[in-house]
């Protein structure tokens, strides 16, 4: 196997060795979630047109499921590793910056996804899903899992402490997941937090990964697809920057 | 022949500390060379520099021939580090380990690897070990483990940074045996310790650090004959004194005098003087050379330095 593979086979093992609480967990999480809002909302709330409550709030939960956890994978691997030490053992042999960047951003992808099946299998029986436009749904699922990989890196290279990192868990990556029209449409929002929604680019994962299933989004799909494919362009280039230049990782 | 390590001019500064201080240093295929100094004296930080850890201010660093940060993936392969931190990865078995730091260097799965694995295990008493899981080890196994870890790509040269520190007697003889094997079999070794008869037994050659610069360099016997001599130490009995002619040779340290010598035939006119004096003596021994005295006097600039 070449550096990379190993790296992203390890990266997998990780998460997978502690499967309950690295994918069980989250599910059950949604599980919850879409019991307690659908028994809250559903009577009261019809977002598109055909669409019940529940059956909105499925997509919405699990790409926020996957966001979360792309996010949770690559940036608690790599602040265990900074700070039990053990990260030198990556540093130390021939891993290109790229291959390590592709290594932790691919299985932190994997760990999304996983939740992300996981999660719409557990939910699907509540409420009828259809698929629309599955390409949409694979393209958004892969692109935000990326973005959230990319951002788990950049706070997992930049955190010195557990602290720090769950800052930035709670109180950037948590209020844009939340904020983002995972339990409602923003068209049920004032104009101002409508206009505010529109700066979050979450808002554009879920409403793109919304359209694959029911075909109708707040946005067109292909907007919500070039701010994110543009978003991750920018956040990967900015993480290999950082990796090149060893910020953190190498004195 | 190319140089295991060839080190030149190398600087690195932390803030206020010069960590590095424009080193020269060359260690030839198959020596096994040590590196000593005290806390802070840059030791990490140049074996960091080697492994890429560390990116330097000047200087060049080459791996058998390679540019470690030019030439980085053939310097690494040519490199196997052993840290001196206590690090594990608690995920995982010492076999899953060791297989996946193989990985990293591109060594694919083979009956060959797993054939070098198993060897690895043996010498270092790790089969037993095999299939538990990182946690469950002793502070000594996991030592093993990081050992083994740096040897499973077969590099030609071996940096060990202080691998004993806080390990039991019989690892030690474990370790050291294994790894003079490895010494002997053409490998490079190169080794930091605090453990001065260590080093005194296991290295030819020796480099000695302090604040970054390199204060001496030569062959571990040189370095003995050079800096220490053999000691004549002596205890008088309560009431006796040291002959005059003595006491201008001779230094006190707790009650204890201590006459340096480089030939055993100056010892016989030492004896007659303390005769003639009638100074009886509580007791007497005669002191080799050894790399403590020399380091404390290098360290303490008592001593030119041939670096």
């Amino acid at each position: 196997m070449s550096g990379f593979s190993t790296l992203l086979y390890k990266e997998v093992l990780r998460f997978w060795k502690v499967g309950f609480q690295t994918v069980a967990a989250p599910v059950m999480t949604a599980m919850l979630y879409l019991l307690i809002f659908s028994h809250a909302l559903a009577a009261h709330v019809e977002v598109y047109p055909g669409v019940a409550y529940t059956a909105f709030l499925v997509p919405g939960l699990v790409m926020m499921s996957m966001l979360q956890n792309a996010f949770a994978n690559s940036s608690s691997s790599l602040i265990q590793s900074k700070v039990t030490g053990s990260i030198i053992f990556v540093l130390l042999p021939p891993i290109s910056y790229r291959a390590f960047y592709l290594a932790y951003v691919l299985a932190a992808v994997l760990r999304g996804l996983s939740v992300g099946v996981g999660v719409l299998l557990a939910t699907m029986w509540f409420a009828p899903l259809q698929f629309a436009a599955p390409l949409w749904i694979v393209v958004f699922a892969m692109l935000g899992s990326g973005i959230l990989a990319s951002l788990g890196v950049i706070a997992g290279i930049w955190a010195d402490k557990f602290d720090q990192l769950a800052a930035f868990q709670n109180f950037i990556i948590m209020p844009l997941t939340f904020l983002s029209g995972v339990f409602y449409s923003i068209h049920s929002l004032p104009p101002l937090w409508q206009q505010a929604s529109h700066w979050n680019p979450i808002f554009y994962m879920i409403d793109g990964f919304r359209h694959g299933f029911f075909g109708v989004s707040d946005v067109s799909p292909w907007q919500s697809f070039a701010i994110v494919a543009t978003c991750f362009v920018l956040l990967s280039a900015f993480t290999l920057g950082m990796l090149k230049r060893g910020y953190k990782l190498r004195a | 022949m190319t140089s295991a390590l060839l080190v030149q001019r190398v600087a690195k500064r932390f803030g206020a500390v010069q960590a590095l201080d424009g080193i020269d240093l060359e260690v030839r295929q198959g020596e096994f060379f040590g590196l000593l100094g005290p806390n802070g004296a840059g030791k990490t930080t140049l074996i960091s520099a080697l492994a890429g850890l560390v990116r330097l201010d000047s200087g060049q660093i080459q791996v058998m021939g390679c540019d470690v940060v030019a030439d980085y993936r053939n310097a690494r392969r040519q490199l196997g580090v052993v840290p001196q931190e206590l690090v594990f990865d608690p995920f995982f078995s010492v076999r899953e380990t060791l297989r996946i730091q193989c990985g990293y260097f591109g060594i694919r799965q083979s009956r060959e690897r797993d054939a070098w694995i198993d060897e690895i295990l043996e010498n270092l008493d790790l089969t037993s070990k095999a299939n538990a899981n990182m946690r469950a080890l002793s502070g000594g196994m996991k030592r093993r483990v990081l050992v083994a870890q740096a040897l499973v790509h077969r590099p030609p040269v071996i940096v060990l940074d202080e691998p004993t520190a806080g390990v039991d007697v019989e690892l030690r003889q474990t370790l050291w045996q294994f790894i003079r094997r490895l010494n002997r079999d053409g490998h490079t070794v190169v080794l930091t310790t605090h453990y001065l008869e260590e080093a005194e037994s296991l290295c030819g050659r020796i480099a000695m650090l302090k604040a970054g610069r390199v204060v001496a360099l030569d062959t571990t016997a040189n370095l003995l004959h050079s800096f220490s001599t053999h000691a004549l130490r002596l205890r008088p009995a309560p009431g006796a004194l040291l002959p005059a002619a003595l006491l201008g040779r001779a230094e006190n340290k707790d009650g204890m005098w201590t006459i340096a010598f480089d030939r055993f035939e100056e010892i016989e006119p030492v004896l007659a003087e303390l005769r003639a004096a009638g100074c009886s003596l509580d007791d007497l021994e005669i002191g080799k050379p050894d790399l403590e005295d020399v380091f404390v006097r290098v360290m303490q600039g008592k001593a030119e330095a041939p670096a």
